[in-house]
């Protein structure tokens, strides 16, 4: 090969690795501090949890959401179904036959410490604040990439609308920053829901754990599941039970995309060296082939 | 003759006709020219698919205005992605990936025979990458804010999403650029044919690079849906799967393409093009057979590393055999097969069934297997009005590929004059 191709194809090389190094990850190191403050979180305690859905009408009054009918025979229906949160409810309370009875579970936004959602938001959407709110942005591409990586499946998205945002609750944001606390968590009648540092939060979980034993499972959940969270659940049966995933292991999930993340600046600067050497290697080949060949038919030439 | 039964294309081809365009104006006048269709315009292939294109384009109006919901989507909560990003963004990019292997085979391996398909498979990668991120546009939902991921302060730099969207822009401008030079033979213009041919072997490297990278990113988008995606089709290597399913797919896409663009734009083809072609399917077929071999063999030592093989009996699990038995091992059988007893007919079916297996992975890794345990009132199908406007972006591709093929050096080999300068070069 000329020494003009074999430029071009350094060229090329450099282009592309820088083109890879750029695009290398910056990644999210969320630890339980950031900027100084703690994470915020709410302790829910579903063995105080009653299913008086007071939680889902008083987060609907403050998001401006259609607010829900819970009076006791609405409740009665409303509760015989498992149901997700929506684009317009961002809580919900399910119903849960166990083995111990009948448990009430309040369902949001996890507020993950590591979120999948964030990590995957190509324009940074979905922010993972400084005090552990995940709130989202309107910069949204639309691309629902967030809703295919929460393991717990909480972003929805507004489909009826011709501009639809990402709704999802984000631990009342703003009611947060003129030093309030959570609709949900002020309005609860049996301080089911218990708002603090995550420090606080779990510290009380286990207090409360250790302190009635035979009242609690052994296990926060949330403590470690994906990463932590800072929504975390106390149960009296074991969370599978109650809607939990059990195989969700500890590896916060922006870890998964890591792999291939990593491996981009690599592959961008390894390859176009890896073409020019097969490139060389095949015409070397080649050309030492057609040397053996004219060997062959000289020395053929000379009988 | 088959193909007059789609298009009668009367084109008499002066190999040494050279419009010389010099300028925006000579070639926009020249452009108005050639866009005069040729041939029977009315066809039962073109009064279909132009009934396709006209109620896709009204239904993707309506989309804009009411938003991607029912009835113009099918999507919901629990599926947020199906018929549009399944088909156009996880196969139609892989059934694209004909550009770079060919490329690849043919400058890189060095591997001249091939030469003649080159063409047909880089204009097919760049319509396809033009159209799908016209379906993206369409398929997002906030597509205003779009270039936010390419400008701005707030890229989202640990984001597949933000990766692959880099990668897909570069490499779409790529694909322009190693298709330019069947352009600038078209509009005869000796200056421009002489540029776009000296980075030609930068933009193979480049592009072969940029593809490596964004095949496997496709898969790497569905990483964190681990315990969403039922086993059988979740894996951490997600990305090594997609990178090699696409050597065939693309692979698979030139011979079927090559099947059908024989048939009906035989008059384009000159004697180079013409000939070699059962050689060239045979020849791709070993290398799909090999290739589907590897990803099969892949697929079972996942599948047992991950202590899966209990699953088999039950639903999901014949579900899973049926697509690795059937639309991955018996295709890789057939090329196999085909190569050896020099069958084309064999190969050229299983293609088909290959390019089948493709759409039926993809799909059961975004939707189908994709929060396999709810109730079945709360899954996804595709509606009426998603399968339109796919079929009306698909006729749309098809129509771009006839003008083009009609028209530019593909099927046909580059004038005399473009040969020089290459060999000068």
């Amino acid at each position: 090969m000329d020494r003009r191709t074999f430029l071009k194809i350094m060229g090329t090389g450099v282009a592309s690795a820088t083109a890879g190094n750029l695009l290398a990850p910056g990644r999210s190191e969320a630890g339980e501090r950031l900027d100084g403050k703690e994470f915020y979180g709410i302790l829910v305690d579903t063995t105080r949890c009653i299913g008086c859905r007071l939680c889902e009408k008083a987060c609907a009054e403050v998001n401006g959401l259609p607010v829900p009918d819970i009076s006791e025979s609405a409740n009665q229906t409303v509760l015989e179904s498992v149901r997700h949160t929506t684009d317009k409810q961002y809580t919900v309370t399910n119903k849960y036959e166990t083995t111990k009875g009948t448990v009430f579970v309040p369902k949001r936004c996890m507020h993950c410490n590591h979120p999948g959602c964030v990590s995957s938001c190509p324009v940074n959407a979905m922010k993972k604040r400084p005090t552990g709110h995940v709130t989202w942005d309107s910069n949204c591409i639309g691309c629902r990439l967030c809703m295919v990586s929460c393991p717990f499946d909480i972003p929805k998205f507004e489909y009826d609308k011709a501009i639809p945002n990402i709704q999802k609750c984000n631990l009342c944001w703003d009611r947060f920053n003129q030093g309030v606390l959570p609709a949900c968590v002020e309005v609860c009648p049996t301080q089911a829901l218990m708002a603090g540092t995550r420090r606080q939060i779990l510290d009380e979980g286990k207090r409360r754990i250790s302190g009635a034993p035979d009242r609690y499972i052994d296990h926060i959940f949330g403590e470690y599941e994906a990463g932590g969270t800072s929504h975390i659940y106390l149960s009296e049966v074991p969370f599978d039970q109650i809607g939990f995933r059990k195989d969700m292991g500890t590896k916060p999930y922006p870890e998964y995309s890591a792999g291939y993340l990593r491996a981009v600046p690599v592959i961008a600067t390894l390859t176009p060296l890896l073409m020019l050497g097969i490139g060389v290697a095949v015409r070397m080949g080649r050309e030492k082939q057609i040397e053996k060949h004219e060997e062959k038919q000289d020395a053929k030439g000379k009988h | 003759m088959a193909g007059e039964k789609l298009e009668t294309v009367a084109v008499e081809h002066k190999p040494e006709e050279k419009p010389q365009i010099n300028s925006l104006g000579e070639f926009w006048n020249f452009f108005k020219d050639e866009l005069k269709p040729r041939g029977n315009t009315s066809t039962a292939f073109n009064v279909l698919s132009g009934v396709a294109i006209a109620a896709g384009l009204i239904i993707i109006l309506i989309r804009f205005f009411a938003g991607l919901g029912y009835p113009v989507t099918n999507l919901n909560q629990s599926f947020p992605w199906g018929l549009w990003m399944g088909f156009f963004v996880m196969c139609g990019v892989a059934f694209a990936g004909g550009g770079y292997v060919l490329a690849f085979i043919v400058y890189i391996l060095g591997l001249k025979k091939y030469r003649p398909v080159l063409r047909v498979a880089l204009l097919n990668a760049l319509i396809a990458y033009i159209l799908c991120s016209a379906v993206i546009i369409i398929a997002f939902g906030r597509s205003w804010n779009l270039p936010n991921v390419f400008i701005g302060n707030e890229f989202g730099a640990a984001s597949v999403m933000f990766v692959v969207g880099w990668l897909f822009l570069l490499y779409l401008l790529t694909s322009a650029l190693k298709f330019s030079p069947a352009f600038a033979e078209w509009i005869g213009n000796m200056k421009l044919r002489k540029t776009v041919g000296s980075l030609f072997l930068g933009a193979v490297a480049f592009g072969i690079t940029l593809s490596i990278l964004h095949q496997a990113g496709l898969g790497a988008l569905m990483s964190m849906a681990k315990g969403k995606i039922h086993p059988f089709w979740y894996t951490e290597l997600l990305p090594v799967m997609f990178f090699l399913s696409s050597i065939f797919a693309g692979l698979s896409m030139v011979i079927f393409i090559g099947t059908i663009s024989r048939k009906v734009f035989s008059s384009q083809l000159d004697d180079e093009h013409r000939l070699p072609d059962d050689d060239i399917v045979l020849g791709l077929a070993r290398i799909c057979g090999g290739v589907i071999f590897a990803y099969f063999a892949l697929s079972i030592i996942i599948s047992r590393f991950e202590g899966d093989f209990a699953l088999l009996n039950s639903a999901m699990g014949y579900w899973w055999l049926l697509e690795m038995i059937g639309f991955v091992a018996v295709p890789g059988l057939m090329f196999i097969h085909g190569a050896q007893k020099k069958n084309p007919v064999t190969v050229r079916a299983a293609a088909v069934i290959a390019l089948a297996g493709i759409v039926l992975n993809r799909y059961n890794t975004v939707f189908l297997a994709y929060n396999w345990n709810l109730p079945f009132a709360e899954k996804y199908y595709p509606s009426f009005m998603e399968g339109i406007v796919t079929l009306a972006i698909i006729s749309i591709h098809i129509w771009i590929f006839r003008w083009i093929v009609n028209r530019m050096p593909v099927l046909r080999k580059s004038p005399q004059w473009a040969v020089k300068l290459d060999k000068e070069q």
